[in-house]
């Protein structure tokens, strides 16, 4: 471990390297900080310009821009009260308040010390947990991966949206039905291509994402009459006050940082669950270990009502890393995209990736380490100045998104049809998100399709055709009891409860 | 009765959805595979099936929280414009060249979004995408094809 310790450390600390955290941590950060603009439409932009870089670095960049969104939410969250992302929302609880009483720079520091130290204790426990877990997954089967993603995709749908469990399911359906367009990976056969050359070869990871995430918020934007940078014109630098804190606060948050790291970490490790759950589960749990005297300052201003959420969701960041680079199966929307822009680089995350790519696996996780100093010394003073820099006109905003979502499928394939694809996908994706049909869903479908087509297939043909596969192995068969658990009880939820 | 839009999007996606699912039993597989325990079209074939089952049961279970949408304040002038701008876009990137038909389309979107500070604009659009290109092509060495350019002799 010490050996790919110091490969990550010598490849995260290069110049190029160093430089790309921080260009991604500053980019994440204004990204972030717009409402509806969350890190997966940070990441999505990110991708074409990652095209010439070697695959650590584009994943470094990547991961800096993930960290960066995070903390830019938050940043709205206390000063406006409008969470750029949902994961910051528990945030706002308590920050928001505290920014009302005057200390909004004593807010700010609280959230960015417990989002350091939140994700410092998380990219500690990864640095532990990832190999061990790589070693364990090696003795996974075909059928327990092809359980993971179903478990993976089930869960995002059960978390994306509360009481939308449906509307979630048909979206993986899509998306999966879209990862079947071109030809099967085994025998050639060409699939829905309807005689089109254009969609031999399926269709673009990138094109969906863009059409998803970037394009289709920013039509979003210009059909409801939103304006995202409204908010940021009404921040003003005279009433931020101090940054400093007191020894009372300091010793606040020292209490609080380990427990909410812990939840944060591991409810990040679990598929679907992400850093909104992780912030809500820290605030409540955090409300019910802090004395009833502090308990009654909660939601006016409390320092541990603020640190909590704060170091659950950067912690949540990290741990969502763990599936990702010890399975490779994504456990959020954020990481799908991630796998994606992995497979683009001609890399299959997974249990070997320790072995094959240790220079990748180490670097990223260095490079988080890395990540929060930067954020920590790059956001903390300039914080009021880059929210300043977010009241660019919607009029400017919009286009530019359209564009870098255009150009980034020109890049790609230097073809027409690519282009009318995404703003097809792009329009349909619009009127859903109007009727709340949640889209990461889709996108986590859309990166599994082919592993898990894959996977059914070997397991498939392994059983000579017996679907007894699924029941056979304990760990396949515990799998999908919790599987049918979470169908059920989103069903009986969302339809058959009594309120 | 009013039919609810998400039911409306459900039938829509239950009927693409038997659309798939007759397409994907159209998927001509090798005649040694036909039987074989999995082949081209068995997963296209369970996700016919997926799509019709949890769309039909959204048309079938009683809508608890309905989508609350007011079509009457939606921007369908600009949004369609938007679109329409795109689509041209497409349409002339490849034929005029990545500079210009970059440039005309930032411009205009400006416009039909309501800007109407002519520095910002015009600085926010031919400069704007000459320096990008000029990042993308001429540091990250990312090929981006303009004929117009090329033929001015402005890019190899």
């Amino acid at each position: 471990m010490i050996e790919g310790i110091l490969i990550g450390l010598n490849t995260a600390l290069s110049i190029k390297n160093i430089i790309m955290v921080m260009i991604g941590c500053f980019a994440g950060t204004i990204i972030g900080m717009l409402p509806g603009l969350g890190p997966m439409t940070a990441i999505a932009l990110m991708i074409p310009i990652t095209y010439g870089f070697e695959p650590s670095t584009g994943l470094i960049l990547m991961a800096g821009v993930y960290y960066g969104a995070v903390f830019g939410g938050s940043t709205s969250s206390i000063l406006i009260n409008a969470p750029g992302i949902p994961g910051t929302v528990a945030t706002s609880f308590d920050g928001y308040p505290m920014a009302q009483q005057g200390k909004a720079g004593k807010a700010l520091a609280i959230a960015a010390y417990s989002s350091f130290a939140g994700g410092t204790i998380a990219a500690i426990f990864l640095l532990f947990a990832a190999p061990s877990l790589s070693k364990v997954s090696l003795a996974f089967r075909s059928p327990d991966y092809f359980g993971l993603m179903i478990l993976g995709l089930t869960a995002v749908s059960a978390f994306s949206a509360k009481g939308h469990f449906l509307k979630a399911m048909m979206m993986v359906v899509l998306g999966l039905m879209l990862a079947s367009v071109g030809q099967d990976t085994l025998s050639d056969i060409p699939r829905f291509v309807f005689n089109n050359m254009n969609l031999a070869d399926g269709i673009s990871f990138v094109l969906v994402v863009m059409a998803t995430f970037a394009m289709s918020e920013a039509l979003s934007i210009i059909f409801k009459g939103s304006d995202p940078t409204q908010a940021a014109k009404q921040i003003s630098l005279s009433k931020l006050g101090s940054i400093k804190l007191d020894k009372e606060e300091t010793k606040k948050m020292v209490t609080t940082i380990p427990r909410s790291s812990i939840i944060g970490f591991i409810v990040g490790v679990l598929p679907g669950a992400g850093s909104t759950i992780a912030s809500f589960l820290a605030y409540g749990m955090e409300r019910n270990f802090v004395k009833d005297e502090e308990k009654l300052k909660f939601g006016k201003g409390s320092v541990n009502g603020l640190s909590a959420p704060e170091t659950a969701n950067n912690a949540a960041c990290s741990g969502s890393f763990v599936p990702l680079l010890t399975l490779g199966i994504p456990g959020s929307g954020t990481t799908a995209v991630m796998l994606g822009a992995l497979l683009g680089f001609g890399i299959q995350p997974g249990p070997r990736l320790y072995q094959t790519n240790p220079e990748i696996f180490w670097s990223v996780i260095m490079s988080m380490y890395i990540g929060m100093v930067i954020l920590l010394i790059l956001n903390l003073p300039l914080i009021p100045y880059i929210a300043r820099i977010l009241a660019v006109p919607r009029a400017f905003l919009i286009p530019l998104i359209l564009f870098f979502s255009v150009t980034g499928i020109y890049l790609m394939s230097f073809n027409n049809f690519d282009i009318y694809l995404m703003i097809g996908i792009a329009v349909v994706a619009t009127i859903l998100r109007l009727y709340e049909f949640p889209m990461p869903p889709l996108i986590l479908a859309f990166v599994l399709g082919g592993l898990m087509e894959e996977n059914l297939r070997r397991s498939l043909l392994i059983s000579d055709g017996s679907w007894a596969f699924l029941w056979d192995r304990p760990l396949t068969l515990c799998i999908m009891i919790t599987i049918l658990f979470i169908v059920f009880w989103q069903i009986y939820n969302s339809y058959f409860k009594k309120k | 009765m009013q039919i609810s839009p998400v039911k409306i999007i459900s039938l829509l996606f239950f009927v693409f959805s038997g659309f798939y699912l007759y397409h994907a039993y159209q998927i001509r597989v090798f005649a040694f595979d036909e039987n074989a325990p999995f082949n081209a079209k068995t997963f296209p074939i369970l996700l016919g099936y997926a799509g019709i089952f949890f769309s039909g049961l959204y048309i079938a279970l009683p809508e608890k929280r309905p989508a609350n949408v007011n079509l009457s304040v939606l921007d369908y002038k600009r949004t369609i414009t938007l679109v329409i701008l795109m689509i041209i876009y497409g349409v002339t990137i490849l034929k005029v060249g990545y500079f210009l038909s970059t440039s005309i389309f930032l411009v205009l979107s400006y416009i039909t979004l309501g800007e109407k500070r002519w520095f910002w604009v015009f600085t926010l659009s031919f400069p704007f995408v000459a320096i990008f290109m000029f990042l993308l092509h001429g540091l990250l060495d990312i090929y981006l094809r303009d004929p117009l350019l090329k033929y001015l002799g402005i890019i190899g």
